[in-house]
């Protein structure tokens, strides 16, 4: 009992303590592809620590939605960490608690005050940038349904950890075309959701063309650390769910020591370093879509979404 | 889904066939001819893998043969035809105008996917063989959208590589249920894929240095002369 809820804590402290890391990989790989050196991959961690120490100025126009929203986008991904496997195999404590449509309503609700928040300062450029990804976000939100409708389908629960205690427990039901369309499926929602090249252009600083970073661009202090480290909080969690439950459910700790727990640290590291080398190498032989293209972009996930869950649901798949 | 078991070839050739599917509905999502292309040299180059997984898993030399046939017609043979008759600059042309548009498109090639799922799906759940129950809605759902890639393109290429789709899709469910198909019959497809390609590709050139154009959907009116075409 107090076994699972430390690693519980532990998994939550995995994902606080390696976002920015992984943030700070994903530019650094970007830039080397790119034939030029980047910054640090400890840059993230310099900027949050840098951010604390800020002054945070507040606008006297804004309401308490503008302060409460860094701490809402801060602790949402969070909770949809303990209901995750990071780490471990077997359900923990609070695995219950929620399914993946549960996590999908929270980083929902981390978005939708995030936009709330941008709408909130009066700057031109908040709304827009909050209105975009709320266009995003709409045209996402079926085919992550569709998805977990297709997991739960294929794997008769919809809690992470049973999805993937299934496909190890069962791999021919993992290597179905269904599965791979799934993974597609997900691969194409997380490049949206994150704000990655064919939707968004993660580095760009030129406000007109900004998705998901408007967002942030009115945060000073402490708030826009937490802003950016919750976001970079949420692309982990993202990566974990598509990593442990859905690409390769092998590899985490399956016994109840505490050394088993640590053992599988490195191994997840791994497997989020070779995804991360995947997307670097997908966004930079793409090209950023235009605004009226994410709608095409997020319906071929649509199709790709439907067609698993069709060539599941019929019988002889 | 009953056995829990599966070989690793077996499970490999699903994965492909998942593929086969993703990338039949890139070519029809994909506006660019020279998307088309590669797209469909990835579903070529996937269709010879499972030739070759399927051969392996059940030591059928005809269906090594066939993946290696696939793999140099399919793969290697026509892409270059195609590079070689026609201008650099073709492939980089946009396809505007669609008969129906792309998320349409996409659309109604979700629906022929189930179809084939609804037709064969019955069909192939009789079978105790995992690859049969794969490949078969797979391969038909290929046909189905090469098929209607054909209809609803408009440019000459593109048209080409939605026959050449078809006749993929139909290998793809072929290798599943005939494992012993005669080396005479493979070498005529082979050969009769590639002819179609150049007969084609000559065909677009020649069109094009006349008219200036490859869309099939402005070649509906009669002209005398053909210079005043523009």
């Amino acid at each position: 009992m107090i076994r699972t809820v430390s690693y519980n804590i532990v998994q939550v402290l995995f994902i606080m303590a390696f976002a920015p890391l992984y943030a700070g990989v994903l530019s650094r790989l970007k830039e080397i592809i790119q034939s030029r050196r980047g910054p640090s991959i400890l840059q993230p961690y310099r900027d949050i620590w840098k951010l604390f120490h800020k002054d945070q100025i507040l606008s006297e126009e804004t309401t308490w939605i503008y302060r409460l929203t860094p701490y809402l986008v801060f602790a949402v991904p969070i909770f949809v960490a303990i209901l995750i496997p990071v780490l471990t195999d077997y359900p923990l404590i609070f695995a219950f608690m929620g399914d993946m449509l549960a996590g999908g309503f929270f980083l929902a609700l981390g978005g939708f005050f995030a936009a709330l928040a941008a709408v909130d300062t009066g700057n031109p450029y908040g709304p827009m940038g909050a209105s975009r990804t709320r266009m995003v976000g709409f045209l996402a939100e079926p085919v992550f349904m569709i998805v977990f409708f297709t997991v739960s389908f294929v794997a008769q629960s919809t809690i992470p950890f049973i999805v993937q205690q299934k496909w190890i427990a069962n791999p021919a039901a993992f290597f179905s075309p269904a599965h791979i369309l799934l993974l597609i499926a997900f691969l194409m929602l997380i490049l949206a959701e994150g704000g990655k090249i064919p939707v968004d252009n993660p580095t760009g600083h030129f406000e007109l063309a900004m998705i998901d970073e408007s967002k942030g661009l009115e945060f000073s202090g402490r708030g826009a650390a937490l802003m950016k480290w919750g976001g970079e909080m949420k692309f982990l969690v993202l990566a974990c769910i598509f990593l442990n439950v859905l690409v390769a459910p092998w590899g985490l700790a399956d016994s109840q020591s505490p050394l088993a727990v640590l053992a599988a640290v490195p191994l997840i590291l791994v497997k989020i370093l070779l995804f991360a080398i995947a997307l670097v190498v997908i966004e930079s032989s793409l090209a950023k879509l235009r605004l009226f293209r994410i709608s095409e972009f997020l319906g071929a996930a649509f199709i790709t979404a439907v067609a698993a869950m069709v060539t599941s649901v019929f019988p002889g798949a | 889904m009953a056995d829990p078991r599966v070989s690793v070839p077996e499970a490999l050739n699903t994965l492909s066939a998942g593929l086969v599917l993703i990338s039949a509905f890139a070519m029809v999502a994909t506006r660019q001819v020279q998307g088309v292309v590669r797209s469909f040299v990835i579903q070529s180059l996937l269709l010879s893998a499972s030739c070759f997984l399927i051969g392996y898993s059940r030591s059928s030399e005809h269906l090594w043969t066939l993946g290696g046939l696939t793999l140099a017609a399919k793969v290697i043979a026509i892409p270059l035809i195609l590079r070689r008759l026609l201008p650099g600059e073709y492939y980089e042309r946009r396809e505007i105008s669609q008969a129906v548009n792309i998320p349409a498109s996409l659309l109604i090639s979700l629906l022929l996917v189930v179809v084939s799922e609804f037709l064969v799906g019955p069909v192939a759940a009789g079978s105790a063989d995992q690859v049969v129950r794969t490949n078969l809605p797979i391969g038909l759902a290929g046909v189905l959208i090469g098929a209607y890639s054909l209809i609803a393109r408009r440019e000459a290429i593109p048209q080409l590589i939605g026959i050449l789709a078809m006749e993929n899709g139909a290998f793809f469910a072929g290798i599943a249920i005939a494992s012993d198909l005669p080396l005479i019959a493979e070498l005529g497809v082979a050969v009769g894929v590639m002819l179609i390609a150049i007969v084609v590709g000559l065909l677009t050139r020649n069109i094009r240095q006349k008219l200036g154009t490859t869309e099939a959907a402005a070649l509906s009116e009669l002209k005398e002369e053909a210079t005043t075409w523009r």
